[in-house]
């Protein structure tokens, strides 16, 4: 589904991921660990698309295309999403109108027939339901004034509502309280298939016993330095990143 | 000094020709007077140029220098100007219902062409309702004698001194004693232009104790493209008791020119709302609205939103005199910028000696959508009360691009993002819109507006 190769890229003049690999197939969850400034975030947006990202080598293709020539909203049409590690608040842009919009001009694009009121409604209740995502922030103007797990499982209601084929979650988990990191979690399970991925950015093996993932993989220094499946965080839990950071050099 | 140069363009001297005219056209010999004093004002002090402080930033000369006719009220509209005109306001109306549809309870409709009333084309309330009535009619009424060119200033003011010696006919309009308007009005001001014109409206409003107005006002005029100058005088008296919600909504083209100075008394208990909105077009707008809280508890509510084009200037400029206790105003100014438009914010409140627990708040914010658009924003405050609240606040930014981009994460387009981004930015001004329709049909004007942009 999304093949990273030899990826090189950073801001203004300062490279941050300095020839990243990465191959997430269908129906896999991949978590990514990783130290503070490591890259992560970059990795997320480079992906989404963000404007001040500069690419200078390397490739992304998701289903074969080339997601790299894409506009950010065309990414996110062809099934890109991205929970961000920090939600912006947008004042005066109701939550519930501008999920609207974004649900129907994917659609569009997939030459799907807008969703009516009533359908839109429909769903909408449906994954509230889901993500246990309270009645009352949908009609809130978006994030403002939401409390930081507020805005974070808003995320997870967006998700759930546009069905992405691969969603990356950024530091969902930080934030969150114990109640809400089940619950997240548990609407992440719901919402797996084996037609969708995630990429899991995280900094604690906790939700990665909610959400077990496929590959866990430590990114240092803007390069993947170690692959391993869901022991590998418990090992990195006990040890932290020094071992690895030896290892890499060694 | 400024004289000498303005004296030598055609329309200075057209202007001191009609004056000729116009003096005798007022019947009274106190109207006679108030128009010569006016000449006399406008002869000395000129056209304001921009070493003029209140026109620093807004340079009206190079928009004077057209061969502009002056006297272009029709006696008569020939058939052939009727036929134009009843086709620019029914295709008006056609956009207006557009967005009006379902939810319109309608309005009244009041069509002046250059302004003098069109009877055929208006559709108008009783008169136990509302007066309304051609300044010709309407100037041995008490409440006009009262009140016209008693509200708007003369002095340091070239533009309305000018209009008080030189206008036409004009629209008396008076909502009686407790008469509760059960519709808006719709004022359409229809302006024809054989030529480059330069037209001088003049209203005058008073709202009777107890009773309860609201007006739309829209500007519509024929695409032939030529100059097109408007200076317009609008004098407000609205009594005890009594609400005025005022909506001016200022549409343009190229080439037409809008100045205007609306001036407003208010009485206890009243309530004036000004609601102004200004979209792309027209070359130059220039507002001033001053409002004179002539009395303790009352309330004055003044909402702009601008978005602008091309190499428009929009210039707002208000007071707001406090005089009493225990008043309250509010304005709210945002704009938007596009192109090489440029914008100009002056708000000024006075709160006087005995104007005590005072509330004045004011806040401008504009957000620029290009490099080589500009803002001029400058609050003035004079206090001379020591117990009042009064705050102000200036913002100019740039669109928040982080937010633009999580808006297009989430798959929608750019320019419907940015659409978004300004409905919000303007929902402010836009959420206080009292007529439903009305909000609906400036929601599209601005959509259609930046979907170009
Ligand atoms: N706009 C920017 N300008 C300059 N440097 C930046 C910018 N954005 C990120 N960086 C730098 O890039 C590096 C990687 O940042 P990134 O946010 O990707 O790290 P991260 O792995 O997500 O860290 P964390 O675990 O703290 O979230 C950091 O050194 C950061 O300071
Ligand atoms: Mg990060």
């Amino acid at each position: 589904m999304l093949s990273i190769k030899n990826l090189h890229a950073g801001v203004e003049e300062k490279e941050i991921l300095k020839g990243l690999n990465l191959e997430v197939k269908p129906g896999e969850v991949h978590a990514i660990m990783g130290p503070n400034g490591a890259g992560k975030s970059s990795l997320a947006s480079v992906l989404s698309g963000r404007p001040n990202y500069e690419v200078t080598q390397g490739s992304v293709t998701l289903d074969g295309k080339d997601l790299l020539d894409m506009s950010p909203e065309d990414r996110a049409r062809e099934g890109v999403f991205l929970a961000f590690q920090y939600p912006i608040e947008i004042p005066g842009v109701s939550n519930i109108n501008f999920l609207k919009t974004a649900l129907n001009e994917i659609r569009t694009y997939k030459g799907l027939e807008p969703l009516s009121a009533k359908e839109f409604l429909a769903l909408s209740k449906e994954k509230q339901k889901l993500v246990e995502f309270d009645a009352k922030l949908v009609n809130r103007s978006l994030n403002e004034g939401f409390s930081g797990g507020e805005k974070k499982r808003n995320e997870i209601f967006q998700l759930a509502m546009l069905e992405p084929k691969l969603s990356i979650l950024d530091e969902t988990d930080s934030g969150l309280d114990i109640d809400a990191l089940r619950i997240v979690s548990r609407g992440v399970n719901k919402l797996r298939s084996d037609k969708n991925a995630f990429i899991i950015i995280t900094h604690y093996q906790r939700l990665l016993d909610y959400i077990v993932p496929d590959f866990v993989h430590v990114l240092s220094d803007g390069k993947i330095v170690k692959t391993g499946d869901k022991n590998l965080a418990l090992e990195l839990e006990e040890k932290g990143y020094d071992w690895i950071r030896e290892e890499a050099i060694h | 000094m400024i004289m000498i140069n303005q004296l030598e363009t055609p329309l200075y001297e057209s202007i001191a020709a009609k004056f000729e005219i116009a003096s005798l056209q007022s019947s009274s010999e106190a109207l006679q007077a108030l128009r010569r004093e006016a000449f006399n004002i406008f002869k000395t002090l000129g056209f304001p140029s921009i070493r003029n402080e209140e026109w620093k930033y807004t340079n009206i000369l190079p928009f004077l220098k057209e061969d502009y006719e002056l006297d272009v009220i029709p006696q008569e509209l020939t058939p052939e100007e009727f036929g134009k005109t009843a086709a620019l306001v029914a295709h008006h109306l056609e956009e207006l219902q557009q967005s009006l549809k379902g939810e319109q309870k309608g309005a009244y409709r009041l069509v002046t062409v250059n302004g003098k009333i069109n009877a055929e084309l208006s559709v108008l309330p009783a008169p136990e309702l509302l007066r309304i009535l051609p300044f010709a009619q309407a100037e041995q009424e008490p409440a006009f004698l009262a009140n016209f060119g008693k509200i708007a200033t003369l002095k340091d003011n070239a533009l309305v001194a000018l209009n008080t010696a030189l206008y036409n006919d004009g629209l008396y309009i008076e909502a009686p004693k407790g008469s509760v308007l059960d519709k808006p009005l719709h004022l359409v001001n229809v302006l024809l232009a054989g030529g480059p014109v330069f037209v001088q409206p003049r209203h005058l409003v008073v709202i009777q104790p107890n009773a309860s107005v609201e007006i739309i006002e829209t500007t519509i005029s024929d695409d032939a493209g030529h100059a097109l100058f408007v200076n317009g005088v609008t004098e407000i008296a609205v009594g005890e008791n009594a609400h005025f919600h005022h909506y001016d909504i200022q549409t343009g083209r190229k080439g037409m020119r809008f100045v205007q100075r609306v001036e407003a008394t208010q009485q206890k208990h009243s309530n004036y709302s000004n609601y102004t909105f200004t979209l792309p077009g027209t070359d130059l707008v220039r507002n001033n609205l001053v409002l004179h809280l002539n009395a303790p508890e009352l309330e004055s509510h003044l909402y702009g939103l601008y978005l602008s084009a091309d190499r428009q200037l929009v210039d707002n400029h208000t007071e707001v005199h406090h005089k009493y206790p225990h008043g309250e105003s509010n304005q709210l100014y945002k704009g938007v910028l596009l192109d090489q438009s440029k914008a100009v914010f002056n708000g000024k409140i006075y709160v006087y000696q005995d104007a005590q627990k005072t509330n004045a708040f004011q806040q401008s914010n504009n957000i620029l959508f290009s490099e080589k658009a500009s803002v001029n924003a400058k609050p003035q405050l004079e206090i001379f009360a020591d117990d009042v609240k009064c705050s102000h606040g200036t913002t100019i930014g740039q669109i928040n691009k982080d937010a633009l981009f999580y808006l297009q994460t989430r798959g929608i387009g750019e320019q419907r993002a940015r659409n978004m981004m300004v409905n919000a930015f303007a929902f402010d001004v836009t959420e206080k819109v009292k007529i439903p329709a009305l909000r609906t049909y400036l929601e599209k004007l601005i959509a259609a507006k930046m979907d170009n942009a």
